[in-house]
């Protein structure tokens, strides 16, 4: 078997400082001095009568591999009990942490310190009801959404569970997939200008959807059930094809080339 | 305060409460789910790998049935599982794929002709039949001897979550968001729904039901290390364990995967060894096949993490200034086939430590990963000793996993138990005596109770701070009740967590509001979560032998003769600080596979007394069936298509396995 020799330097333009691995011996990561960080966060409490919106600076100092996962849970540990935020997997998969970084929605779990600047400002999504402080109801607009678009395969008959099941192309099974990798997180709706004008735009995260469903042969609608749902400025015609959502999917979903092949086909649905 | 009907109460939106949801709302009950976050955030998201079911329609997964996957399962468990339950779940497990497929997950699908995949380090080619093509495709997982993982690339659980939770959507199953059971109501006998906290408001609510499902996954935060979402935390074993009447089954048995990213703890899919990823320590050397030299990497979880711990005792793990790891190669799997198959895995490795697995090692370390205990149930999914409640899913000690759950097996379980305990709710909620009216005063009492709680601990002027007990309790679990155990350093454990549960008591709040208040709920929860942590530790100090992941070094060997039986715990005197425990046995005179040697890990056990006999007789039915087909054998064995519902008897198609026609009645249990 050939011998594998470790890469001396990865090459993520996105990762400031290249960690050098020089072999097995390696420790997976390397000291460094410690910073002290600033963490703005925008804090208003809904609940609590009297709360308005405000700046609160929170220092911490930096520590190897140091996430604002763990930065924020140290926070409200050690400074802060009152500090509202979510976090469920903190490992990027679940779309719960959401928020404003620096200016750009992100996830705030898998964003690691170390690529930011000293002063870090945080602030909840926009474009969701705030919850308290960095926490907003993503869950209750998704819900919404999906009631909306019906995001689910509507099927004529039950399977019969017993027998083989039906066949798929592999290649359309993985590019169905491709589409399905959204986890919801909300950064499209926040970094969306049409959003922002339109309270009921569906978002890219809605329209994603629709692509998904479109493209799954299971699913029986066609493209006048499309366009029965998204055939609007609220929908698919309301996008002003800014582009925010593409540049912040937190997944790189394609998601300018599908809004703009699903504008294409239900313009044609429409004129029918 | 406010009070809420319904038929079905379920706890937990993950994968197995939203199939118990869709189930019973099916059969015409109204179901309502309670959450703590919206539902496709749910830890279920975080399933990469793969589900088990034996399709059989890759070539490396040809010849497998249910009979294989039961006895993988069953030698998984270390023989603590059920044996009945792991048939049910094994018959049904097709049949969740194969609906999940028809509701729209995107299964990974097999591509007919040659193609090329790492085993045991070496590059080959196989090649896939015509008549699979587009058929659902399998990978190579621990401790199976067929390919049968069924897969979303590496997106399983998060493909199947986002169907079914979409499917609950069509059913209009309303998702109580941000909701949490502080406790369930209940008159000594039977449930009659929970007591419930909004998150936002604070505001108390009663919710009431017919039957009340927990499914709240498992309890990995009672560990420092996890894999686990950090709302995996056990409160749902522990409302069960708080009324005095439940118990909780095996919480000894803890797992802890192999391979997650050190420090972080954070998962890397059993994908990356099933296809064909090794293990490496300082020294660059390839050592798995040195301890385990037939499954080597893909020996089951318990058995490579323990030899991964025993390989950095033994001086070769690399050292960081994080303590000890060992490296994950999967970089002979080729660019391709990372970026197509182990996107997360890629992903997280760049995110998180800054490197790509396609040109460099992956630092890993074993942390714990599944609780394989929980509340214990019949077949049904219901409690034997609380009526009306019921437990699916990582929460329920059902019980298939024993004491070693298998990779693949627990997305399994999520569906397989959704379906089948779902069913059995609805027949629950079918039955008129059943619809007993529920007396408000209970109801009452039980809100008030509650409330007084949490007035006592916003009122406290302790000095104990609820974070700092919750760390302590987290680092006692990661470093006296982990991998390797001895009697007197659980002793230790439990001894110190009883002062920790006694301290909990006195905590003093910070913040005292009545809404949302991350402190209070750090509060409340970690006296809840110290006795779940008892149950597993003082579980793990009374059983003096080593069975699947439960490895006592002082007392080394499996003892058949002593111990083969599930640990129950209840805490019946509420101002207890040790839970009380109980032994069930296992019927070894009614296992269709008798103890024995589970083809990897140690080979040396004390045997039970009954085990000659029970094979003696198994050989003699084999013997008197010469021509029978392996479904009448099996039959012959141990029924228990009786117990499965309706709806799911029957067996499963396969490309190479024609149907076959359904089974006799059962007019006896067991024939053999």
């Amino acid at each position: 078997m050939k011998k594998i020799i470790p890469l001396v330097e990865h090459q993520h333009g996105r990762i400031g400082d290249a960690r050098p691995q020089a072999g097995y011996k390696e420790a997976g990561s390397a000291a460094s001095t410690p910073r002290e960080l600033s963490i703005r966060v925008l804090r208003y409490n809904p609940q609590e009568p009297g709360s308005v919106p405000r700046m609160q600076t929170y220092r911490v100092q930096e520590a190897e591999g140091m996430t604002l996962f763990i930065a924020l849970n140290e926070i409200r540990e050690k400074q802060d009990p009152s500090l509202q935020f979510d976090f469920v997997c903190r490992a990027g998969i679940c779309g719960s942490c959401a928020m404003v970084i620096d200016g750009r929605p992100t996830l705030a779990c898998r964003t690691l310190t170390r690529n930011l600047g000293t002063t870090i400002t945080l602030a909840p999504l926009p474009g969701f009801e705030l919850i308290g402080d960095l926490s907003v109801n993503t869950g209750k607009w998704m819900r919404a959404m999906s009631e909306r678009l019906r995001t689910w395969v509507h099927m004529n008959d039950e399977p019969d569970l017993s027998r083989l099941e039906a066949r798929m192309d592999p290649k359309l099974a993985q590019d169905i997939y491709e589409l399905d990798r959204c986890i919801e997180c909300g950064c499209c709706v926040a970094a969306c200008g049409t959003a922002q004008m339109r309270k009921d735009f569906i978002g890219a995260v809605g329209l994603n959807k629709i692509a998904r469903f479109r493209l799954d042969p299971r699913d029986t609608r066609d493209d006048g059930d499309f366009y029965d749902v998204i055939g609007d400025d609220d929908g698919v015609f309301g996008c002003m094809s800014l582009l925010g959502c593409h540049d912040v999917c937190p997944k790189q979903l394609p998601l300018s080339t599908q809004i703009a092949f699903i504008r294409r086909k239900l313009v044609s649905a429409g004129l029918r | 305060m406010k009070i809420i009907h319904t038929d079905v109460l379920v706890i937990g939106a993950g994968l197995t409460g939203l199939r118990l949801a869709i189930a019973a709302k099916r059969r015409g009950h109204d179901a309502l789910i309670l959450s703590l976050v919206p539902p496709k955030r749910s830890h279920s998201a975080a399933a990469q790998g793969g589900m088990q079911a034996s399709l059989g329609n890759v070539i490396k997964a040809s010849g497998d049935s249910e009979d294989i996957h039961f006895e993988d399962t069953v030698r998984g468990s270390d023989w603590g599982a059920d044996q009945a339950v792991v048939r049910m779940f094994v018959n049904t497990a097709p049949k969740a794929v194969r609906e999940l497929a028809a509701w729209g997950v995107p299964w990974s699908r097999v591509k007919a002709g040659d193609r090329e995949v790492v085993i045991n380090g070496q590059r080959v080619t196989i090649t896939e039949r015509e008549e699979s093509q587009g058929l659902v495709a399998q990978r190579d997982f621990g401790g199976t001897k067929k390919w049968r993982a069924c897969y979303v690339s590496d997106g399983t659980g998060h493909a199947m979550l986002f169907a079914v939770s979409d499917r609950a959507i069509a059913q209009q199953i309303p998702v109580h968001e941000r909701k949490e059971a502080l406790a369930l109501i209940h008159d000594g006998h039977r449930c009659h729904g929970a007591v419930v906290r909004d998150l936002i408001t604070g505001e108390l609510s009663a919710y009431v039901a017919k039957a009340t499902a927990i499914a709240t996954g498992g309890a990995g935060r009672l560990y420092r290390s996890t894999t686990n979402a950090v709302i995996c935390e056990g409160i749902g074993s522990a409302i069960a364990l708080e009324t005095g009447i439940a118990t909780l089954g095996n919480m000894e048995a803890v797992q802890f995967h192999p391979t997650t990213i050190f420090p972080a703890g954070i998962l890397m899919t059993e994908g990356c060894r099933g296809d064909g990823g090794l293990l490496r320590d300082v020294d660059g050397n390839r050592f798995m096949p040195d301890y385990e030299p037939e499954k080597k990497e893909l020996a089951s979880r318990d058995v490579v993490s323990r030899r991964m711990e025993q390989h950095i005792r033994a001086g070769k793990g690399v050292k960081s200034r994080f303590g000890d790891h060992l490296w994950l190669d999967i970089t002979l799997l080729g660019k391709k086939h990372i970026e197509g198959n182990l996107r997360e895995v890629k992903e997280i490795c760049h995110y998180f430590l800054g490197l790509d697995p396609v040109t460099q090692l992956i630092p890993v370390r074993p942390a714990q990963h599944y609780t394989m205990g929980g509340v214990r149930t019949d077949h049904t999914g219901e409690s034997p000793t609380l009526h009306g409640l019921f437990s699916a899913g990582e929460a329920a000690c059902w019980d298939m996993h024993g004491f070693n759950r298998l990779g693949g097996n627990s997305v399994a379980e999520t569906i397989v138990s959704g379906m089948i305990v779902g069913e059995f709710i609805a027949d629950f909620c079918d039955k008129a005596e059943n619809d007993a009216s529920v007396p408000m005063s209970l109801v009452h009492a039980a809100l008030k109770r509650e409330e007084a709680k949490l007035a006592a601990i916003m009122a406290q002027h302790g000095t104990e701070d609820a974070t700092a007990l919750r760390t302590r309790m987290q680092d006692l679990m990661t470093e006296k009740v982990g991998i390797f155990r001895t009697g007197e350093v659980l002793q230790q454990a439990v001894d110190e967590l009883q002062g920790l549960l006694k301290r909990s008591y006195a905590i003093r709040l910070r913040d005292r509001s009545r809404g949302a208040n991350p402190e209070l709920v750090t509060a409340y929860r970690v006296q809840k979560m110290l006795k779940v942590a008892l149950c597993v530790a003082s579980g793990a100090l009374e059983r003096t032998e080593s069975r699947g992941a439960h490895f006592r070094e002082d007392h080394p060997r499996r003892n058949d003769a002593d111990w083969l039986c599930r640990t129950l715990a209840s805490w019946p005197d509420l101002e207890a600080t040790l839970p009380s425990l109980r032994y069930e046995p296992l019927d070894v005179m009614g296992m269709e596979l008798p103890p024995g040697w589970r083809g990897y890990g140690a080979k040396d056990y004390i045997e039970h007394p009954q085990t000659a006999e029970r094979l003696a007789l198994i050989e003699k039915v084999r013997r008197a069936l010469p021509s029978a087909s392996r479904i009448e054998i099996q039959r012959a064995l141990m029924r228990y298509d009786f117990l499965l519902p309706k709806r799911y008897r029957g067996g499963n198609e396969r490309i190479e396995d024609e149907l076959e026609a359904p089974a006799a009645p059962a007019k006896q249990m067991v024939t053999a």
